[in-house]
């Protein structure tokens, strides 16, 4: 298959499309959690029980109304094969909870994949609505059709005091996650991001690494998202993350502008430094791909690279994972072949700007 | 120290798990971690919603009588859910509720967990699903009047007022309706 037609099919609309403040905020996720009244949770429930889920929830939205959607799939988990399921986390439309450890786990995938409603994960069912750029509300309008909807025909475990009631105590209440992933390069390079950390976790927001271990988080990309759910409206959630969303990309433009002041020239040299790197390895380590990805996004931000796609830093962060890169090649491959590959597609990918 | 699901990476978080009452310890890179579910809460220096529950068990045992304290932690009469037949030891085991019912079954225990893990918020305020919700909505709506109606007579102007509080009353007209004839 070629590179092109390959991408194609594997580029979700959050990943290839522009939204609003996209030069630093990937994209906005919200997560709702919701449970079935009368079947025990997945933790616990009968196959009996996980198959009545599927069929009850697939029905209730399958003729849906809402036109932005489109089509609705069903993914039972038991019918892909591994590396499918692999792909499908790697795009973060499933969790590696589903992927690995569900009894009768499903997901059920919009076309655009903006929308991946998540069966027998953790709770019965947790609709995901994944947006491109900073679109929080957005997200949560969605995410509340689908609920309502769903909520015609299924009777929730839902109680006046605490409110949703879910698998683990951590989500009760409003049973939802916004997140949102950002690119943070300037806070980063000036050594800011570690004193705002704190003050963020002081409001109940959590910020850590998407990709890579421990404190590192390659790529500079980071998800905020917030810790608790339950005492705060979601419109109040969400108002919070945007809040500090909106302060995070201010204090980064402004660290961008330092920088272009003070380093111009040393920074024009590390984003060249790195697409000469990108542009012609042969061998590549996914840590080295996920700094030099961040160094040349900079550089289109920031004016230094002029030709090249603004998503290349979203897709190929995401193409050049194992699961992409092994279903690209259509087999397994070992992590030293896998690197070969990386470097190969990576060249490709910006082949294809020219 | 390597971590033990995956042997290959640096163990940097360490779990408490309490078995029967023997402690055991959990070293795990945070990749793995993360794999066991989205529970760890990562940047805190990572604790589990295990670990806390486990901690706040045993924090309860240990402020019982010496005598009480050396009774067993599992006992044949402990509270079980009777949808699920979840008990609370095997709760505080795995973190996870069994059924619906189990929120009903544990309430006694459950209050301070939930405050712990909502920064001292014990009640929803969020969405109240439209079907089921039912009166719910109403009910919601004449809190909120009564509000408004403070404000109002706090500013003095009574005739909105007024009109608020005929508003109410309507409100509570259909409550007891609903609440007579069911729905
Ligand atoms: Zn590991
Ligand atoms: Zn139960």
């Amino acid at each position: 298959m070629s590179l092109e037609r390959f991408l194609n099919q594997a580029v979700s609309s959050w990943m290839s499309a522009e939204g609003p403040n996209s030069d630093i905020v990937l994209s906005s996720r919200i997560r709702l959690a919701r449970n079935f009244k009368d079947y025990k949770f997945p933790t616990v429930f009968t196959s009996e029980e996980g198959q009545k889920v599927i069929d009850a929830v697939y029905q209730s939205v399958s003729g849906h109304p809402f036109s932005s959607i489109g089509t609705l799939e069903l993914l039972v988990m038991d019918d892909l094969q591994p590396l499918q399921k692999r792909v499908l986390v790697e795009k973060h439309l499933i969790s590696p909870y589903l992927e690995k450890n569900a009894v009768l786990g499903a997901c059920i995938l919009s076309e655009n994949e903006e929308v991946s409603i998540m069966v027998n994960e953790e709770d019965h069912i947790r609709i995901q609505c994944l947006f491109p750029g900073l679109q929080i509300s957005e997200a949560l309008k969605v995410a509340n059709e689908i609920d309502d909807h769903i909520e015609k025909q299924v009777d929730y475990a839902y109680d006046e005091q605490i409110g949703y009631l879910t698998s683990c105590p951590t989500n009760v209440g409003t049973g939802m996650r916004a997140s949102v992933m950002m690119h943070l390069p300037g806070l980063v390079l000036t050594h800011q991001l570690n004193r705002i950390i704190p003050a963020i976790n002081q409001l109940g927001l959590v910020v850590r690494g998407i990709y890579g271990e421990g404190s590192e988080a390659l790529g500079n990309i980071f998800q905020i998202s917030n810790q608790i759910t339950l005492g705060k409206s979601e419109e109040d959630i969400v108002e919070d993350l945007q809040g500090v969303v909106a302060q995070l990309i201010s204090e980064e433009r402004s660290a961008r502008e330092a920088l272009a002041k003070t380093s111009n020239i040393q920074l024009e040299d590390k984003v060249f430094r790195s697409y000469g790197v990108l542009s012609n390895c042969r061998v590549i380590e996914s840590k080295e791909a996920a700094s030099c990805l961040s160094d040349v996004r900079l550089g289109i931000d920031m004016g230094f690279i002029k030709n090249i796609s603004k998503n290349i830093l979203n897709e190929l962060m995401i193409l050049t994972q194992p699961g992409f890169l092994q279903q690209y090649a259509g087999g397994p491959l070992r992590p030293d072949e896998r690197d070969i590959r990386r470097a190969s597609l990576i060249r490709e990918r910006l082949n294809m700007e020219h | 120290m390597k971590c033990q699901e995956c042997h290959e990476r640096e163990a940097t978080l360490h779990f408490t798990q309490v078995n029967n009452g023997e402690k055991t310890v959990l070293h795990l890179c945070e990749k793995c971690a993360q794999e066991k579910g989205e529970a760890f809460i990562v940047n805190t220096g990572g604790f589990s919603i295990n670990n806390l529950l486990a901690g706040l068990f045993n924090l309860q045992n240990n402020f019982q009588p010496a005598k009480q304290a050396q009774a067993p932690l599992y006992k044949e009469d402990s509270l079980r859910c009777d949808e699920c037949s979840m008990t609370y030891e095997q709760f505080v085991k795995i973190g996870r509720f069994g059924c619906a019912n189990c929120y009903e079954t544990f309430k006694g225990q459950l209050n301070p967990i939930i405050r712990r893990l909502h920064s001292g918020n014990w009640a929803h305020n969020g969405k109240i699903p439209r079907r089921i919700g039912g009166s719910l909505h109403v009910r919601k709506n004449i809190e909120n009047l009564k509000q408004t109606i403070q404000e109002l007579i706090s500013r003095e102007e009574f005739e909105k007022a007024a009109e608020i509080r005929d508003q109410i009353r309507s409100l509570e007209k259909q409550l007891e309706r609903s609440n007579e004839g069911g729905y």
